[in-house]
């Protein structure tokens, strides 16, 4: 399952989207510590799998949360995508 | 004081079906924004269901609702064998057996409601709007939801029909009283939109070419979600909003798709769903020996 959290505002797109179906087989989840915010987690879906979130309290401010990750210029891979070993994470912005 | 935005409360029940031969009765209760839902479900089949305004406290609205759905029925809630809750309060349905996410539970009811070959759903509620995808079993196979601004949610939608004082289930008909298509208003924000109505009748426009507005800019705010994770032609709407022509419309104009039509009632596709996710569930428990 492709799962977008996040949301559209007046500035922008912002939503970070998980093929949780790479969740269920990764033994690491490196994401939870692998972000520096610490916004995912890892939650037992509606189909009973364990896999990764993004924390509901921070759904709202990834935009603010994500940008110390996010400099205009330079900007390496992510810290969660780098830590996610299946690649299950993406960024729309 | 007239309240516009304060729509129709209503209950139902099957007259032709007798719930005391059914194997399996399971309800799913949508405790909303805005609204909340209670629907059982006898051996598959709808059987009777109840939809009202959700209160300031959770557990009274799912307790209401069920009552409500109860009512006429001779069923007694101990008769109820699982009961899912679903929606905005989900994990404050006090007598819920279990909770699930309300993406879940609207991709199964439109599963049910529109049938298997449903592959794209919009649920347009009272304060979120959610795009999901599904597979033929009505799993989800990609979501995206946004509850950040009322933008594009029934919410909106009363809000200016209340400013109007048009009736809200009214709001949808009056928006096609208009010789051609009006510019949409602001989309991005229901606040906005409400003193850009405001302006606009102060210019001359009339009520129906506001609301044609309107109901256009809310289409164009919920295509570009649909557009994020693609629309298929098996496309079929919930919530509160698919029983706005003037939205639905406008939509299916903008996206180039047309929505599957439905004997149910769309309000009803979250509580629908938790009902049947809870015969599933039952199903299991007792093939495990769990319950008799």
């Amino acid at each position: 399952m492709l799962a977008n959290y996040g949301y559209k505002d007046g500035s922008g797109e912002y939503f970070i989207t998980i093929d949780t179906d790479k969740c269920t087989s990764c033994p690491h989840h490196g994401c939870i510590d692998g972000c520096p915010e610490h916004i995912y987690e890892m939650i037992t879906d509606d189909y009973d799998d364990n896999v990764s979130a993004v924390r509901r309290d921070v759904r709202n401010t990834l935009k603010y949360l994500c940008a110390a990750c996010k400099p205009t210029t330079g900007r390496g891979v992510l810290p969660c995508m780098a830590a996610c070993t299946p690649g299950a994470i993406t960024h729309s912005w | 004081m007239a309240e516009f935005w304060r729509w129709k409360e209503y209950n139902w029940k099957d007259p032709d079906k007798d719930w005391k031969s059914a194997k399996l009765i399971t309800s799913g209760i949508d405790v909303g924004s805005v609204s909340s839902q209670a629907v059982i479900v006898a051996d598959g089949e709808l059987y009777a269901y109840a939809s009202m305004r959700t209160g300031s406290n959770s557990p009274d609205s799912a307790r209401n609702a069920l009552e409500w759905a109860l009512r006429d029925t001779g069923m007694k809630q101990e008769n109820i064998q699982y009961v899912v809750g679903t929606g905005y309060g989900r994990v404050n349905v006090p007598f819920a057996n279990k909770a699930i996410t309300e993406i879940a539970c609207h991709a199964r009811g439109a599963n049910f409601m529109a049938g298997n070959s449903v592959r794209t759903i919009l649920d347009m509620g009272g304060q979120d709007c959610k795009a999901i995808h599904c597979d033929e079993k009505g799993k989800v196979t990609n979501f995206l939801m946004n509850d950040k601004c009322a933008a594009g949610t029934g919410r909106g939608m009363e809000v200016i029909a209340d400013l109007l004082g048009v009736p809200v289930e009214q709001v949808g008909e009056l928006s096609f009283n208009v010789p051609e298509e009006p510019e949409p208003v602001s989309s991005t924000c229901v606040v906005f939109a409400k003193s850009e109505a405001m302006g606009l009748l102060k210019d001359g426009w009339t009520k129906s070419k506001v609301l044609a507005a309107y109901c256009l800019a809310m289409a164009k705010r919920v295509s570009e979600l649909l557009e994020r994770i693609g629309v298929e032609k098996e496309f079929f709407i919930t919530g509160g909003i698919a029983k706005n022509a003037g939205v639905v419309k406008r939509l299916e104009q903008v996206i180039g798709v047309s929505a599957i039509q439905s004997k149910y009632d769309s309000q009803l596709a979250g509580a629908l769903g938790a009902a049947l996710f809870g015969q599933a569930l039952l199903q299991k428990e007792k093939a495990a020996g769990k319950v008799a």
